[in-house]
């Protein structure tokens, strides 16, 4: 077991490595260096002027010193201008040579360095830390609506294969795993929030739930993420809950005379919950993409509206450090999800 | 001119959906009186989820040929008529020039343009790109995936590491990495079309050859019948003249703007899940008998591969293509709902939706018809699949 978590997490770690690497790569390519150097001098740079910007600020060493330097396994560039001031990677402007001897060598996102965000002015650090605690917010939500209802519909139409309610639940979780976010999202933006509909139950943005989250400003939103994940998760414990029903073990439950509701409940649920806790953890990267719709769509702004903010305005350093983020949610996820099914499955623990 | 009530709307509608409900009746009447002799398919008529699915996906399918036939459409999806923005459904036009139709019969959008005209040429771009990028992931993922799981070792890890690399990038952090202006600027997708355009052609090529090796002229033939047309819409495809690559004289079409790049993005995004797909099922089925009696015989592992193996993996592998129709039409949305790929005027359903919720708290019109398209065409693949694996099991 502990050689097998070992070797997982080595995998990981060169996953995430590779990653971002490749985010490294594809947000410093030339046009997106040339863009930034236009947004941050002005629009009419000539190209001269755009690679002696681009050269002063580091941006022209080569791909892979760049990349070790962002990491922090490199030390940071240094230069020495014609007034004799010195400015670098881990400096903040122009400084006299005695303190850029002071300030530190190694500055990545390793050392917690993780850059300047160039849309919201501030450290990229504080904008995913607060960014991602709102998202939390969001995650929490709507995992407490998500994993007992979907767990519920899918032990009810599994226990009894075939009949009318199975049929019926299975058709609600078809229907939710065909309805992406923004379809059900705009759904219910427009029966419960416009006044076109005239229900107005509840609110159609969810800006006010950053602060003070209720009932009427956040439902809609959690709901939107919570039923897209819902119908899948709930197949999954269908399928497993009636291949645990039609076991042998259940057959001889029934013969001695055990109460349906007591199968049910006490012998069928603890095999069932295997399966659909491996999946429950690997939808999180489809979370991350409902998040990131739901909250464009009701203009609340987390994580994921700060990926697309990061995006849409080339802003490469909070863009790096929102897709570190996601990217290690996702493998240690996966991790988790690897080393709980083998902890939760006795046939694969003992071999 | 009075508005439309509400009921003349719908029966306008069923009116114009008229070629639509003509081709699905004859194609269910032929289809139920011949199932018996139609394999799968036919016994897909036997379940009735099965056939509500096949029923919704062969009506979008229709109507966005039809569409693009100019035989449903009202309007031009493009044209802006004036006095015509943000009207409700059945609004009639304020001066209707000969022959034009005289009513926005879903109502206008923010730039006064026939929201149900947009809605049915939505339907075209997706019957268009969808079927066609899935089946592009597939011809990847097959290529990729039966060598992985049949060898094992070292190519498997291989594969498999960098499929769970591109498993592990959030869907839409990829796009917004791969389809910027700066980035297919850079070239980038056309390269990427380079390698996994040329899958489709490896794949034909192995195909024959591992079946017609010992038969030397008949293998010649069938390669250059094959394998020449592919190659020169591969060349014409992957070649645009002003652009990276542009090298090839015989560039006989260029893909309309934004197409290309949507139509990588998604193959590359959906052909690693395929990979695992058919990878699984590859390890599954090479421990076969019949698998160890052609190993026997002396076939080539190709042979083995694409002939003993992939026809016995077709069941969940048909089922899989239906679902993942679906869900690349979900990934079309995703890309249009975020302005992403095609240009801003296109009609497909996402870019619509977009549009349409930025007034949803005023005007539902705009926004909940390509909802519902959206959603009814992903719940019609959703039941096909059902259907048909209930089908399959019952052998």
């Amino acid at each position: 077991m502990g050689q097998f978590i070992l070797r997982r997490t080595g995998v990981m770690i060169v996953t995430a490595l590779c990653l971002t690497f490749i985010v490294f790569f594809l947000t410093n390519l030339y046009p997106n260096l040339e863009k930034l150097a236009k947004t941050q001098g002005n629009f009419r740079m000539s190209d001269e002027a755009v690679t002696s910007y681009l050269d002063s600020n580091g941006y022209l060493q080569p791909l892979t010193v760049k990349y070790g330097q962002w990491l922090g396994v490199l030390p940071g560039w240094t230069k020495t201008n014609d007034e004799g001031a010195v400015t670098g990677r881990c400096l903040t402007g122009a400084v006299s040579p005695a303190e850029a001897e002071d300030a530190a060598t190694y500055c990545g996102i390793i050392q917690g360095d993780w850059g300047f965000s160039t849309v919201f002015k501030d450290e990229v650090s504080t904008i995913v830390g607060t960014r991602l605690a709102l998202t939390g917010k969001l995650m929490f939500w709507v995992l407490m609506l998500m994993i007992p209802s979907a767990l519920l519909i899918g032990v009810m139409a599994g226990m009894r294969e075939g009949s009318v309610l199975d049929r019926s639940l299975s058709t609600v979780s078809i229907i939710t795993t065909a309805t992406p976010e923004y379809v059900s999202g705009v759904i219910f933006i427009a029966v419960f929030a416009s006044s076109a509909a005239g229900l107005k139950w509840f609110k159609g943005t969810a800006t006010g739930a950053m602060e003070n989250a209720t009932f009427e400003n956040f439902f809609l939103p959690v709901l939107t993420i919570a039923l897209y994940g819902m119908g899948y998760i709930a197949r999954m414990t269908r399928a497993s809950m009636t291949e645990v029903m039609t076991a042998q073990y259940i057959r001889t439950a029934r013969l001695k005379g055990v109460s349906f509701g007591n199968i049910v409940v006490k012998h069928a649920l603890r095999n069932a919950l295997i399966a659909p806790f491996t999946v429950i953890m690997l939808q999180f990267p489809w979370l991350l993409n409902g998040v990131v719709i739901v909250e464009t769509l009701f203009n609340y702004k987390g994580f994921g509206w700060t990926l697309v903010q990061a995006a849409g305005n080339n802003d490469i350093e909070l863009l790096l450090g929102v897709s570190v983020v996601s990217v290690i949610v996702v493998l240690v996820t996966q991790l988790i999800s690897d080393i709980g099914y083998v902890y939760l499955n006795p046939r694969i623990r003992i071999s | 001119m009075e508005p439309l009530t509400g009921f003349e709307i719908f029966t306008r509608i069923l009116v114009q959906f008229l070629p639509v409900w003509i081709s699905l009746a004859v194609l269910f009447g032929l289809s139920i009186t011949y199932k018996r002799k139609l394999g799968l398919y036919g016994k897909l008529f036997d379940s009735v989820i099965g056939m509500i699915g096949f029923a919704l996906v062969m009506f979008w399918v229709f109507t966005g040929i039809y569409g693009a036939m100019d035989l449903i459409i009202t309007h031009d999806p493009l044209a802006q008529l004036s006095g015509m923005k943000n009207k409700g459904p059945g609004t009639p036009l304020r001066s209707p020039k000969e022959g034009q139709y005289e009513w926005y019969l879903l109502g206008g959008d923010n730039l006064a343009r026939d929201v149900f005209s947009r809605m049915v040429s939505g339907a075209w771009i997706v019957v268009q790109i969808a079927p066609l990028a899935t089946l592009f992931a597939f011809m990847v993922g097959i290529t990729l995936g039966l060598p992985a799981g049949y060898y094992g070792g070292r190519l498997d890890t291989l594969l498999s590491f960098l499929a769970n690399l591109i498993l592990a990038f959030p869907v839409i952090l990829l796009f917004y990495l791969l389809v910027t202006p700066e980035i297919v600027a850079t070239g980038l997708p056309q390269y990427m079309a380079v390698v996994l355009f040329i899958f489709p052609l490896v794949f034909f090529g192995v195909l024959i050859n591992s079946r017609f090796r010992t038969q030397p002229k008949k293998n010649r033939t069938w390669l250059i019948v094959v394998l020449l047309p592919l190659f020169l819409i591969y060349m014409s495809v992957v070649n645009e003249a002003g652009s990276k690559i542009g090298f090839w004289p015989l560039d006989f079409f260029d893909v309309p703007g934004g197409i290309l790049v949507v139509f990588v993005s998604v193959v590359f995004v959906n052909s690693p899940t395929v990979f695992r797909i058919v990878r699984g099922l590859a390890m599954d089925i090479k421990t076969r008998d019949y698998v160890a009696a052609a190993q026997t015989r002396g076939e080539g592992p190709w042979y083995i591969m694409l002939w003993e193996i992939l026809p016995n993996a077709r069941g969940p592998l048909i089922v899989d293509f239906c679902l993942r129709i679906g869900y690349t039409t979900i990934l079309l949305g995703t890309l249009g709902f975020f302005g992403l790929g095609l240009p801003p005027e296109s009609p497909d359903w996402g870019s619509t939706i977009n549009e349409g919720r930025r007034l949803l708290l005023l005007y539902l019109h705009p926004a909940l018809p390509p909802a519902f398209a959206l959603l009814s065409l992903v719940l019609g693949l959703n039941l096909l699949a059902d259907g048909l694996r209930e089908e399959s099991l019952k052998d």
